[in-house]
């Protein structure tokens, strides 16, 4: 266990050194960089900067010397002070910007990826093994449309029906009044009423791709030699089921953290921008549109380390659930 | 009668029988088709993409209007219902196509104008009509297009029309012409670094496939979206619409590829060590010969599965790219431009109609992804 922890320890500083090189890369994409964005700005105001005050600016945000140069100071920041850069639209360090909104979107994450996983494994466990019923068929068709449509589409035709029906549309994560309550039973419902369409739209596609891998599961583990052995000896169906199929088929749930917790992220970008959440998604976009790149860079490297974050413990659950996995590296 | 019926049989009884014989004698090519005929909703799907294929094909001449045709006198207005007679006119019942023209209402307190079918008001419609002069294939000077209205300056909007006064369905067929397009133009790129990658991959394996698996774990562990937004963000604003058209599919591409070279990698390991493979090595065959010319040959129809089922992954993205803004822009028009419109709640609740391209996008990624599953369960005939 010590060397597949360790393994995948070491893997994951190699994935965080990949993600922070290529978002340096993107920030540096557009021309022009930070101080030259100040730059403009100051001209605009009419009070120009001189040579020497451009040359001073670029040395305290580490923008002279070469990109090496450049990518070193601007990582030694990060790691080192947590700097991670000035927002050049807000006019504050990107941590403030990002820091009050990244609670939101990991708590809005979670509760989505509690319920998908609620909502996916009895569904796909009922479709399993009433294999060819009227239920499976509905369930396996509302799951192709549920990967077929895209998300800001659902988030689309709910607003619509919202529209119709109750004349508004419940935006944010709390209604004004509630707001800067503290928390009491009635703050909750309110959350809860706000929170279920963004659930609902971020979680479609999650739980359609769940169900589909888990009654795939489930369907290949009950077609094995082990099941028919158990069943010949006349261990009880429902008990059968519960002790050996359902904990192989279990393994999905942990393994799919990885793909499952970057598409809540980026449903949350999609949902976010409609529902104005206070989440990271309209950060990002608002940011790109403005080619606020450290602030954008910042966010996309958030998202992605908070991703490999998410795939090393279900690897690590993984690995403590199923000695399969845990011992097949050490061969 | 199918193989597996017939293997109880005895052999004088399964000469006999000429669709044995006609089975035994098939190319491999005629049995994928034949598995895959019995795949009756992969069977229409490909169908409505074939048909999808044809009007991207001949879609100035499908579309009632061009690209460009704006009618600022109808703004959001309501799809209009084609019919084939009426009773209403002046000499009672009167055969023909046609469609209500308009009227307009405008609230008093808004001073919002809806526009709602009238049907005093008559359209007449037919097909092979005189319309907006275009270029077929960019070569064939015409002026006819399938559907439209006989009078050139009449409103018919069989979808409405959009917050612009656009037609919706002449615009929906053109923003056909450049998302699925994208999706196919894409997932060629993709699949053209993908066979690399993965073949080199997969035939070579030790410390090479090691080498390639891990970048590809590392472009995997990255969520795609924020990915392609970032570098579709370095995009200057002032790019034209064409140039901008292939950087986003190039760039949906450097993202998307991972995937097809898993798959190609894992049917290169399989085959490496087949006997034909090694007998090829012994006969003096270079590398790239092999890999290219005896073995992936052998797994096409997989490959053409695995493509199928990764077009719907790009369709959906540049969707999204599209509608976030950050995709292709207005004058170019794609199922995510045209959902644009539809995102302001005030213009939804009042013209649902907006969310038919979506409608689109979700058949045509559920048809891709039905003849994928067909093809790949037909890729294998041999296989029982």
């Amino acid at each position: 266990m010590v060397r597949y922890l360790g393994r995948r320890v070491l893997y994951m500083a190699a994935t965080l050194l990949a993600i922070s090189l290529m978002v340096f890369v993107i920030i540096n994409l557009p021309p022009g960089d930070y101080v030259t964005a100040l730059t403009a700005k100051y001209n605009v105001m009419g009070q120009g900067l001189t040579e020497s005050d451009i040359v001073n600016l670029r040395h305290r945000y580490g923008l002279d010397g070469n990109l090496l140069q450049q990518y070193w100071h601007w990582i030694t920041q990060i790691v080192l002070h947590g700097d991670l850069g000035m927002s050049f639209e807000h006019e504050k360090p990107v941590a403030e910007v990002i820091g009050p909104r990244l609670g939101a979107t990991i708590g809005v994450s979670f509760i989505t990826l509690l319920v998908t996983w609620g909502l996916a494994f009895p569904i796909g466990v009922y479709s399993a093994v009433k294999q060819h019923s009227l239920g499976d068929y509905a369930v396996t068709t509302i799951g192709f449309l549920g990967l077929a449509t895209p998300n800001f589409l659902i988030a689309l035709v709910f607003i619509y029906f919202s529209v119709t029906w109750f004349g508004s549309v419940p935006s944010g994560l709390c209604s004004p009044e509630w707001c800067d309550a503290a928390w009491n039973l009635g703050k909750l419902l309110d959350l809860l009423g706000h929170l279920w369409i963004p659930m609902l739209v971020i979680g479609t596609a999650g739980v359609a791709g769940l169900v589909r891998i888990i009654r795939n599961n489930l369907l290949d583990e009950l077609q094995r030699p082990y099941v028919t052995a158990a069943r010949a000896r006349g261990v009880p169906e429902k008990a059968l089921l519960r002790r050996y199929p359902l904990r192989v088929a279990l393994n999905p749930f942990v393994s799919t953290i990885g793909w499952v917790l970057p598409l809540l992220l980026v449903g949350d970008i999609v949902v976010g921008q409609i529902l104005s959440l206070p989440t990271l998604g309209p950060i990002l976009l608002g940011s790109l549109k403005s080619q606020d790149m450290y602030l954008a860079g910042s966010v996309i490297m958030v998202l992605s380390v908070v991703t490999v974050i998410g795939t090393l413990i279900s690897d690590l659950l993984l690995g403590w659930l199923d000695p399969r996995i845990r011992l097949g590296h050490q061969r | 009668m199918s193989l597996k019926e017939s293997e109880g049989i005895e052999p004088e009884a399964m000469t006999a029988n000429p669709a044995d014989v006609q089975r035994t004698r098939a190319s491999q090519r005629e049995l994928v088709w034949w598995a895959f005929k019995k795949h009756r909703l992969a069977l229409i799907s490909a169908w409505f993409l074939a048909v999808m294929l044809v009007v991207i094909a001949l879609c100035e001449f499908v579309a009632p209007f061009g690209d460009r045709h704006r009618d600022s006198e109808y703004t959001t207005a309501q799809p209009q219902v084609l019919k084939l007679w009426d009773t209403d006119g002046p000499d009672g019942f009167r055969f023909g196509l046609h469609v209500d023209g308009y009227t307009s209402t405008q609230d008093p307190r808004s001073l919002r104008i809806t526009y709602e079918p009238n049907p005093e008001d008559r359209v007449d419609v037919g097909f092979f009509v005189k319309g907006e002069e275009y270029e077929l294939f960019g070569l064939i000077p015409m002026d006819r297009h399938l559907l439209g209205p006989k009078d050139i300056d009449d409103p018919m909007y069989l979808l409405g029309t959009t917050t612009d006064g656009q037609d919706l369905l002449s615009q929906m067929v053109y923003a056909t012409r450049v998302s699925a397009s994208v999706g196919i133009i894409g997932v060629l790129l993709a699949f053209l670094l993908g066979i690399v990658f993965g073949a080199i991959s997969g035939y070579f394996g030790g410390w090479i496939d090691n080498v390639v698996q891990r970048i590809i774990e590392l472009i995997m562990a990255v969520p795609s979206i924020p990915l392609w937004l970032g570098l579709a963000a370095a995009l200057p604003s002032d790019m034209g619409p064409i140039a901008r058209y292939f950087i986003i599919t190039t760039i949906l591409a450097l993202v998307a590829w991972t995937g097809l070279a898993r798959e190609v990698r894992g049917r290169f390991l399989a085959l490496r060590s087949e006997e034909f493979v090694t007998s090829a090595l012994l006969d003096g065959s270079s590398h790239a010969r092999i890999m290219f010319r005896h073995m992936l040959p052998s797994f096409s129809s997989h490959i053409i599965a695995a493509l199928s089922l990764s077009i719907p992954g790009m369709i959906l993205a540049e969707t999204a790219l599209s509608w976030l803004g950050m995709g292709l822009r207005p004058p170019a028009v794609s199922w995510g431009v045209q959902l644009q419109d539809a995102s302001k709640w005030s213009v939804l609740s009042g013209a649902p109609w907006l969310l038919i391209p979506g409608l689109c996008v979700v058949l045509v990624v559920l048809a891709f992804n039905f003849v994928g599953d067909g093809l790949r369960d037909a890729a294998d005939p041999y296989k029982h």
